[in-house]
């Protein structure tokens, strides 16, 4: 702590002495240099103006405008690059589009071909088998008819017979046909 | 305690430089400074111009930083009419903030610590930015100290007024660099000599101790740097407020 005091003390000592003592050398103007200084400053700077104005801007002033112009161009030329891009990508989509569209159309017309095709054939198929059904049952018909006709007489034979033995008479004959096809009718009704 | 006699103010004292040619046409030791920091400026423009590559190099990427950071500073305060002082602020801070930067280094003179050097540059920029408003205004110019907008009763105390903070530009212009530039350098002498005065009373004890003005100095170096592009700034700027003032009148 002691020496510390003594520290600011010393830290005083300094200024104290410029304050009473020594001028400043820079208010010294009995001092030729101080003036003359300031001459050999206007030359210095003159020189060094020339040379700034003269040279060093105007050429960093090139190397900066050339850069700029460099970079416009480049950016222009990037913009060309990528509207063109653009362009083709947007073509590229509209060929896709019309393409799959063709694609679709095509598709759609060979699903109806083939679907009128197999409608015409279905159609076809139908009405052979709708003739071939008529065709059957009409035969069927015939020898239905047929077998009915061929069970008549026998029908009535049979009867003949059966009412011969159990009554020992011969029944009317124009009855027994009319009963033998009422008979065969209800038989054919059920 | 009788220890070394620290003179602060010393570093400032000017001798003659160059040798005896110097001493025949008092070239002196802060002309010399100057000389360097025009050299570093016009070197600097010659390493960077070598390549002009498209991607520059380090050197050519500083000198281009510089030169965009002022013509940016001169077309925004100035307006598109500061293109023409370009070349005059480019110079002016350049020179201002080469002088500042190199009078930080060991053995190198800070002109811009003399009140001579800063006040000439100052009286210039104002003699100049005076001229271009006459040349561009004409005897118009004289209504720049004319507020606009004023009571009339008021224009006998205003006008005063204006044209006292008018003429009392250059000198604030000029004292503010040199104060900050000597007041820096004083202090880093102070410490410095603080040092030896401390090793002189106190021995090893006072050599240890020392470390604290040192650390100090170590401190204030970074502030006089920032001091140093700040002030070479601070007198670009207004430099280029001023001929905004000139140009535009308000």
């Amino acid at each position: 702590m002691r020496w510390f005091s003594a520290a600011l003390l010393l830290t005083l000592a300094p200024s104290a002495a410029m304050a009473e003592g020594s001028t400043m050398p820079q208010m010294n103007f009995s001092n030729p240099l101080t003036l003359d200084q300031v001459g050999w400053m206007a030359v210095i700077l003159v020189v060094l103006y020339v040379v700034l104005s003269g040279w060093g801007l105007p050429q960093i002033g090139k190397v900066l405008e050339n850069r700029a112009a460099v970079i416009a161009r480049d950016l222009a030329a990037a913009r060309a690059a990528k509207q063109e891009a653009d362009k083709a990508a947007a073509l590229q989509i509209a060929t896709l589009s019309a393409a799959r569209s063709n694609a679709q159309a095509e598709l759609a017309k060979a699903i109806a071909a083939a679907k009128a095709e197999a409608a015409a054939k279905a159609a076809a198929l139908d009405a052979k088998l709708e003739a071939k059904l008529a065709e059957s049952e009409a035969r069927i018909e015939a020898a239905q008819a047929a077998a009915m006709a061929a069970i008549k007489p026998v029908a009535a034979e049979a009867a003949n017979s059966i009412l011969l033995k159990l009554t020992g008479s011969v029944p009317g004959q124009d009855e027994l046909t009319r009963r033998v096809d009422d008979a065969l009718a209800a038989r054919k009704a059920a | 305690m009788a220890g070394p006699s620290i003179n602060a103010l010393e570093q400032f004292s000017l001798t003659t430089g160059l040798g005896p040619i110097g001493r025949a046409v008092n070239f002196t030791n802060s002309n010399e400074a100057m000389l360097a920091a025009a050299v570093i400026i016009v070197g600097m423009f010659a390493v960077g111009l070598r390549a002009r590559a498209l991607v520059p190099g380090r050197i050519q990427a500083l000198v281009e930083v510089l030169y965009e950071f002022v013509h940016n500073m001169c077309t925004d305060t100035i307006g598109e009419e500061g293109r023409r002082f370009f070349p005059l602020v480019f110079t002016i801070f350049s020179f201002i903030l080469l002088g500042n930067l190199i009078g930080l280094f060991p053995y190198f003179f800070a002109f811009t610590s003399h009140i001579a050097v800063t006040l000439a540059l100052a009286l210039f920029v104002f003699l100049f930015s005076t001229a271009v408003g006459f040349y561009t205004h004409g005897v118009g110019f004289l209504k720049f100290f004319v507020p606009a907008g004023v009571p009339g009763w008021l224009l006998p105390l205003l006008v005063p007024i204006e044209i006292i903070s008018y003429l009392s530009r250059p000198v604030s212009l000029s004292v503010r660099l040199f104060a900050n530039m000597t007041a820096g350098h004083v202090m880093w002498e102070v410490f410095a000599g603080f040092m030896l005065l401390l090793v002189a009373g106190f021995g090893v004890f006072g050599a240890v101790a020392a470390i604290i003005p040192l650390g100090l100095n170590v401190a204030l170096a970074a502030l006089e740097l920032l001091v140093a592009g700040l002030q070479a700034y601070v007198f670009a700027i207004l430099t280029c407020l001023y001929l905004h003032d000139a140009v535009h009148m308000h």
